[in-house]
């Protein structure tokens, strides 16, 4: 198999301001994830540059980036990706045990409105409550991103709400930049603004007169 | 502790099966190892700390008869310490109730003002006093159960001669008491005896002389200086060459036995240290392959690589851990046996075994080392892991036809055997060390049964084929051949082959060797020298045969001439044509016709004892014949000195056998039990899929079975290959001039190899079997993949 060179990304130049709430919505291979990635630091591009508060993330070696995500990224993941072998409150303490100033997990929990099932094991958890202990890990640590690639994408209508209630709240009390990825665009009426991505471009950007409330979406 | 101790901990539980599999490998390997490194040391160190407390000489020379006055010579060589003067020979031993011939050596006691080397250890009693007393040597007296106030009687120099017992004793030079130019101990048939000087000499008739030196040397002395002047001061009194300690008859074995512990630390500890490496490897590399998106998650939360690397290396560190405690325990029990046997063969008066800080710290080497070696792979990709494209999953395994099916017998395979050959197809790496580790039990196995096979074998062919007397008879002082004959005529005596030994030094270019040169009668039959196919080989008209062994040392080719150094009578060197080799596996030497040795000697018909075939029934009636004979200075029986040393050796074998089959099958059940624990773990989910399809258990479990002993039967052949070679390694590493042992591996040591692995496979099936019935056929459905 010979290499071919794919281009991801190709012209994106984009500003994300502080607490607001963005979609970036596309179809599956249109470089959603890749710009995700390369936002929170666990990517590089191959040109270009990133900048979060005036620091430079391209250039930065692996152990700039690896502090850069664990003091001001948060992530949630498509297929919640808890480890197994830990309890919702240990999957939480994982990243609060290496974070500078978090909320208790228990603190994290509660606003996800898990309280009641904090000891309990991944696998004794529903794919909803699963994805929202995943948003209590990422936003434990009082990230000034929250990055978020589908989470809705395993979940069905309602459980999907949940979670996005979960976002949505979070981004109106701690005030983080919250990305969503999706190909739903149903979740796009949740957004201050929404980026299209087409083919590694972007493709437009519209700004919502309104911020839908998550509880009115269904798909 | 932190979150990811937890992990850390919940993990080490889940894989406990395996854990204790690989603790189980561990555990041999760091047994054996410390066995075998607290032996040595205990060995070296107590042989050096009883050489140095009781003052064991450095070199040693023996003459016919010096006079005392000699000594003050003797002590003036530059680079002399201390000298002791002695008196030794050979007696024949009687004692009440025992009718088989015994032979003694005894030494006398330093005298008052000598210097006082190789000292006594008294286990009992007293040191002999002046007059008919003498101290007996341990191994000699425990065969014999003799207490001091018991007495015994010795010929000394012709006549029968009462001696108390006054002690029991250990002495540096005996550590291990073998009859000179014996090939085992016999602690039955021979003694060391010590008497004091004066009654010994008197015996001898070495009043104001003596027949052997014991010396020391000053710091910055060269040994090799201080012999050749020796050797040139003492051969007028018939100097038979001085010798340093390395070949003194004790050291060397004792050497030898320390070469030995060597070869096999080093071979099973290599051994070892490779199968928990790849098992370590299998289970670790499983795991970061199954965790690499919890990898890429702890990474993209912010958690360094080396955080994590170490995380996983913490792991791999634990479950070697696991089996430190026990390997130590395990080695100390197994040292402390060995060291038990040995102080059966090696007499020390007391033996150091001792659980030292260095073999601990070893121990943990070797954990530290399997660890390394086996998840250096595993923890490099946990460093390198790229999180965002961990997030991505594994690319699915790609199948292909197995080579069965690719050379179109595949119509011949029924779908499960088609899956089986896949599955290992598919991971060719993994499956080749599987079956090179299950060939490793294999080939432990096969080597195992090899030390008994191959004592068996030489006793066989030494006393079966070469040497076929009842009785070796040795002469005090070399006899005219009518002195040898006239033993025909004792009642019972069958056939009588007398003999000619001297003792020579081999010299070729640079290279020497001292032995004894021996003449045989032609077309004798109690004696025969063996060609290389082991057939009784001519010996030659004219011309020296040398054992195979001692031409390679010499580097002489048959058609070469060889300088012989006549150690005794004329002592002229004469140059020697090599007529050819023959094959031996005890010691090395020389041989030619009688008349050969005779004519180089420059005398007559003069023999040095002979070989007695004897009739049925007649041992008893021979002996007490022979002890009647002053001309007599030993008696050795064949047969007698087979058995007791087959009785000695029994123990030691049936350890060693037991020690290495348990090694073998831990190493066979790690290996197989871990191989099938990662096909349950890899295909757990396509087992369900084929219960959920009708599959039955039995149909299922026949899958993980049949890979199980595919792998099984897969090793057998590479593991009898093995097992030879590490038969040959051993062999190589055993071999010196003392003895040759053979490679000799019996068929029925490969057939109960193979039927020891089998079952270890169905012991580590069964057990993941059960696993495998209790597959939660929902649940494993709904695993992500």
């Amino acid at each position: 198999m010979g290499e071919i060179e794919v281009h991801a990304l190709r012209g994106v130049d984009l500003k994300l301001y502080a607490g607001e709430f963005v979609v970036l919505l596309g179809a599956s291979g249109s470089g959603k994830s890749t710009l995700l990635n390369i936002l929170g630091g666990l990517d590089a591009p191959t040109s270009g540059t990133v900048e979060c508060r005036g620091h430079a993330l391209t250039g930065a070696g692996d152990s700039a980036l690896t502090r850069f995500r664990r003091e001001h990224v948060g992530f949630v993941f498509q297929f919640y990706n808890l480890i197994p072998s830990l309890t919702a409150r240990e999957n939480v303490a994982l990243v609060t045990e290496i974070a500078r100033a978090p909320m208790a997990p228990e603190e994290a929990l509660e606003l996800v409105g898990l309280r009641d099932r904090m000891d309990h094991y991944p696998a004794q958890l529903s794919g909803g409550e699963q994805q929202r202990v995943a948003i209590a890990r990422a936003i434990a640590k009082r990230p000034d991103v929250l990055l978020c690639d589908e989470p809705t994408g395993a979940l069905d209508s309602a459980t999907g709400v949940l979670v996005l209630q979960a976002l949505e709240r979070i981004n109106r009390e701690t005030g983080a930049l919250t990305v969503v990825i999706t190909h739903n665009a149903v979740i796009a009426r949740m957004a201050d603004r929404v980026i299209r991505l087409s083919d590694g471009r972007v493709a437009g950007i519209e700004r919502n007169a309104s911020r839908a409330d998550p509880r009115d979406l269904s798909w | 502790m932190t979150a990811l101790h937890r992990k850390l901990w919940r993990e080490l539980r889940l894989l406990r099966g395996q854990v204790i599999a690989i603790a189980l490998v561990m555990v041999g390997g760091i047994g054996t190892m410390v066995m075998a490194q607290t032996n040595y040391a205990a060995l070296a160190e107590t042989r050096a700390l009883y050489y140095a407390e009781y003052r064991f000489a450095e070199v040693f020379a023996r003459v016919k008869r010096a006079p005392i006055t000699v000594l003050e010579t003797v002590r003036a060589i530059p680079g002399v310490r201390e000298a002791d003067p002695r008196v030794s020979g050979y007696v024949m031993l009687e004692i009440g109730g025992f009718d088989e011939p015994i032979t003694g050596q005894v030494v006398s006691l330093p005298r008052p003002g000598d210097p006082g080397l190789n000292q006594l250890f008294l286990r009992a009693g007293r040191l002999a006093a002046d007059g008919a007393e003498v101290v007996v040597g341990e191994v000699f007296a425990e065969a014999h159960g003799l207490r001091p106030g018991d007495s015994l009687v010795a010929i000394l120099n012709g006549r029968r001669q009462w001696l108390t017992i006054s002690g029991i004793g250990l002495s540096p030079e005996f550590i291990y008491q073998i009859r000179p130019g014996d090939a085992f101990p016999d602690f039955e048939h021979f003694g060391v005896l010590w008497m004091a000087h004066e009654p010994l000499a008197t015996a001898f008739d070495m009043d104001g002389a003596f027949n052997d030196l014991a010396l020391t040397l000053t710091r910055d002395a060269r040994q090799e200086d201080v012999i050749d002047a020796l050797d040139g001061l003492l051969a007028p009194f018939g100097a038979t060459g001085a010798h340093g300690r390395e070949l003194q008859l004790s050291h060397r074995f004792l050497d030898e036995e320390l070469g030995q512990l060597e070869v096999m630390t080093t071979l099973f500890t290599a051994i070892f240290l490779g199968v928990s490496a790849f098992l370590l490897n299998v289970v670790i590399g499983r795991l970061v392959g199954t965790q690499r998106e919890q990898i890429a998650v702890l990474k993209a939360y912010g958690y360094g690589r080396l955080e994590l690397t170490l995380h996983y290396g913490q792991l791999a560190l634990l479950m070697v851990g696991v089996g430190v405690l026990p390997g130590l325990a395990l080695g100390a029990w197994l040292g402390r046996g060995l060291a038990n046997i040995y102080t059966g063969f090696f007499r020390f008066p007391y033996l150091e075994w001792s659980l030292q800080p260095f073999v601990i710290a070893l121990a943990c080497g070797f954990a530290l080392a399997a660890a390394s070696i086996g998840t250096f792979g595993a923890l490099q990709r946990v460093f390198r892991l790229a999180p965002a494209e961990a997030m991505r999953p594994e690319a699915p395994p790609v199948f292909r036809a197995s080579l069965t099916e690719r050379l179109g017998l595949g119509r011949l395979l029924d779908p499960a055997a088609r899956m089986i050959l896949r599955n290992l197809g598919r991971r060719p790496l993994r499956t080749a060390l599987s079956v090179l580790g299950i060939g490793l039990a294999v080939g432990i196995l096969v080597m195992s049964r090899f030390q008994r096979a191959a004592i068996e074998e030489m006793i066989d062919v030494q006393f079966g084929f070469a040497q076929r007397d009842d009785f070796a008879v040795t002469f005090a002082e070399p006899a005219s051949a009518r002195a040898a004959f006239e033993l025909a005529d004792l009642p019972g005596v069958r056939a009588v082959e007398p003999f000619r030994s001297a003792a020579v030094r081999l010299r070729h270019g640079h290279r020497e060797y001292r032995t004894a040169l021996q003449g045989l009668p032609d077309g004798g039959d109690l004696k025969r020298v063996l060609d290389a196919e082991l057939r009784p080989a001519d010996l030659p008209a004219d011309g020296l045969l040398l054992t195979d062994y001692l031409a390679d040392l010499l580097r002489v080719r048959p058609g070469d001439l060889v300088d012989v150094e006549f150690l005794e009578g004329h002592r002229r060197t004469l140059a020697v044509r090599v007529a050819g080799t023959v094959h031996e596996y005890f010691g090395v030497g020389a041989y030619a016709r009688r008349e050969t040795v005779n004519r180089l000697l420059g005398e007559g018909g003069t023999v040095s004892g002979a070989w007695l075939a004897l009739a049925r029934g007649a041992r008893a009636g021979v002996v007490s014949e022979l002890r009647a004979r002053p001309r007599v200075a030993a008696v050795t029986d064949r047969a007698a000195m087979v058995q007791s040393f087959r009785d000695t050796m029994a123990e030691m074998i049936l350890t060693f056998t037991l020690v290495a089959t348990l090694l073998a099958a831990s190493i066979a059940i790690g290996v197989v039990y871990n191989a099938s624990r990662i096909t349950l773990e890899e295909r757990g989910r396509e087992f369900a899929s084929l219960r959920v399809l009708g599959y039955t258990r039995r149909e299922v479990r026949a899958l993980l079975l049949g890979e199980l002993f595919t792998l099984a039967f897969l090793a057998l052949v590479p593991g009898f290959l093995l097992g030879t070679a590490m038969v040959w390694v051993l062999v190589q590493g055993f071999s010196s001039e003392l003895y040759r042992v053979p490679l000799v591996i019996s068929p029925p040591a490969f057939a109960l190899a193979a039927l020891i692995v089998l079952v270890a496979t169905a012991l580590s099936g069964w057990l993941v079997c059960r696993r495998l019935d209790r597959l939660d056929l929902v649940a494993a459905l709904k695993l992500k993949e």
